[in-house]
């Protein structure tokens, strides 16, 4: 494994808007430029700081959504939540050429590199895909042939984050496959699965647990419980499920 | 349920303030139940008071911390063994 | 450090607006009911709830849920206000004075610890529980306390900040010297008054 120099104690950097680009009604990404990135591995987060002008301040966790060939250039994929304080400012406010405080990148742990080999299988819930596509955009830069396959959820065809990314991975890269559940609408005609996840599709999507597939899920709290006991019922290994937690409410 | 539980990745900023190392993958040994889990696998509760990391296997609190009047308040009690990589 | 950097755009939606004197200094008026847990939800049947005073007292006293609920109840409203910086007016409970349950002992003891399911606890003086300054509640709006929100009954002692209103308590130690609780051994106040924003330690 490649040496990677100690983190230091994380301080706070400021990043500049380079792109913003909207996803879907409800979700943006943000590019920043950040002088001094030191890096990162598909799967981690930073920790974003707005300061108001009469000193108070609000800080929330985001995964990076760019892949680390992309450094020094990070993107984050923001959904925004209605009643939200950090998020509708970063959709809505936030332009090209604002300054963003943030600090990372963290989180060594839940992380996913093209030499940790496979086969993998990523789990996600809604804007829970962000850090699964740092995932995937990683693995075709690296000219990715692991085995893979993603079970992606969202509330409706509309809803799917990356959706045409998606398909373009599929269609360009090998051994990758996405299935989608869409679990409050879906269009006319559409022949996929139509509800939340249960033991029942993760058995029919997921890597047999004899293939150790290598885990990653993450969501919302009681979406990614339930596929990580549904998975442990399956026979799957704890040790190589991995989850992300984005709390009750979906904001970090 | 509504309760703020996290993965412990999501506490890394909060240690990471404190100790300058790839704090998800440092081991922690419960007082507890004895297990030895990475911080990435602990369970986090963080709110506007602090931090709190408890062991996933039997919810024994292992770390707190507390960020307040430019001080750091951190009780690692439910710690017997913090083991950390030098090497990230 | 970026110091003095500020976000352009972005306002604090917390303004504070003091209404005829009711916020104490530093808060705002919250709307909702934030929710904030250091641990998972304890889920005690009733059948197995009791709640008890022990420690330096004459004779240890325990209350089943029904013996509890045959209590001499009370309503109250009172504002809350919680160290994070919310208040909220008027939040409406039911419960027994701890007026009624610390009558049933006797002690020379100067204060308490209040215990919880789930390992939490907090410190008071015996002297800021009574006077009808403190109940143990079980109803809320009208409503039996969520576990969420501390049911089957949590402490509410108001006047102090809320993190002193232990929620899902199970009794009172009586002690003759002062232990500091979960977030009092963690840097928080000792006594916690909003009206003097004691918050920290030192404050």
């Amino acid at each position: 494994m490649e040496r990677r120099t100690l983190p230091g104690r994380l301080t706070w950097q400021l990043g500049e808007v380079v792109t913003t680009q909207p996803e879907t009604a409800r979700t943006k990404s943000i590019t920043l430029i950040v002088p001094n990135w030191m890096g990162h591995q598909a799967g981690q987060h930073v920790d974003v700081r707005l300061t108001a002008a009469d000193g108070y301040q609000a800080e929330r966790s985001y995964s990076i959504a760019s892949p680390p060939e992309e450094a020094p250039r990070v993107t984050l994929t923001v959904e925004r939540l209605d009643d939200g304080e950090v998020s509708p400012y970063l959709t809505e406010e936030l332009r090209v050429g604002d300054k963003l405080e943030l600090r990372g990148p963290i989180g060594g742990y839940f992380v996913w590199e093209a030499q940790m080999g496979g086969p993998l299988l990523l789990v996600a819930g809604g804007s829970g895909i962000v850090p699964l596509m740092a995932m995937l955009r990683h693995r075709a830069a690296a000219g990715g042939s692991v085995a893979t396959r993603l079970l992606d959820s969202s509330r409706s065809y509309a809803d799917i984050i990356y959706r045409d990314e998606l398909d373009r991975l599929v269609k360009n890269t090998t051994m990758l496959e996405v299935v989608h559940t869409l679990t409050r609408a879906q269009p006319p005609g559409w022949t996929g699965y139509h509800r939340r996840i249960d033991p029942e599709m993760l058995r029919e999507v997921a890597w047999s647990s004899d293939q150790r597939p290598l885990t990653f899920i993450c969501g919302p709290t009681p979406f990614v419980e339930t596929a990580a006991a549904s998975l442990v019922t399956l026979g799957h290994d704890p040790a190589r499920i991995k989850t992300e937690r984005f709390g009750p409410t979906g904001e970090a | 349920m509504m309760e703020n539980k996290l993965d412990g990745n999501a506490a890394a900023g909060t240690l990471q303030e404190i100790f300058p190392f790839e704090m998800t993958l440092a081991q922690v040994t419960c007082t507890g139940c004895g297990t030895t889990n990475v911080i990435g696998a602990t369970a986090a509760y963080m709110h506007g008071m602090g931090t709190i990391v408890r062991c996933p296997v039997c919810d024994t609190v292992l770390i707190r911390v507390v960020h307040a009047r430019g001080r750091y308040w951190l009780d690692m009690r439910g710690v017997r063994v913090l083991e950390i990589s030098v090497e990230a | 450090m970026s110091e003095g950097f500020f976000s352009r755009g972005f306002r604090s939606r917390r303004k504070p607006s003091d209404e005829s004197g009711r916020l104490p200094p530093g808060q705002y008026l919250e709307r909702g009911f934030p929710v904030l847990s250091a641990g998972p939800t304890p889920h005690t049947p009733l059948a197995n709830w009791d709640f008890s005073i022990v420690g330096e007292v004459d004779q240890p006293k325990r209350w089943s849920w029904d013996e509890f609920h045959a209590l001499p109840r009370e309503t109250v409203t009172k504002d809350i206000h919680c160290v994070t910086k919310w208040s909220k007016f008027d939040t409406h409970w039911e419960g027994v004075s701890l007026d009624t349950l610390l009558a049933q002992v006797e002690s020379s003891a100067s204060y308490v610890i209040a215990f919880s399911d789930g390992g939490y606890s907090t410190n008071l003086p015996l002297d800021e529980v009574l006077g009808g300054q403190a109940w143990v509640v079980d109803t809320y709006e009208g409503q039996p306390l969520s576990p969420q929100h501390g049911g089957p009954a949590r402490l509410l002692v108001p006047h102090l900040y809320f993190w002193k209103s232990a929620k899902w308590v199970r009794g009172l130690r009586l002690v003759a010297e002062d232990e500091p609780g979960f977030w009092e051994s963690l840097g928080y106040n000792n006594h916690g008054d909003p009206w003097k924003e004691e918050r920290y330690q030192g404050d």
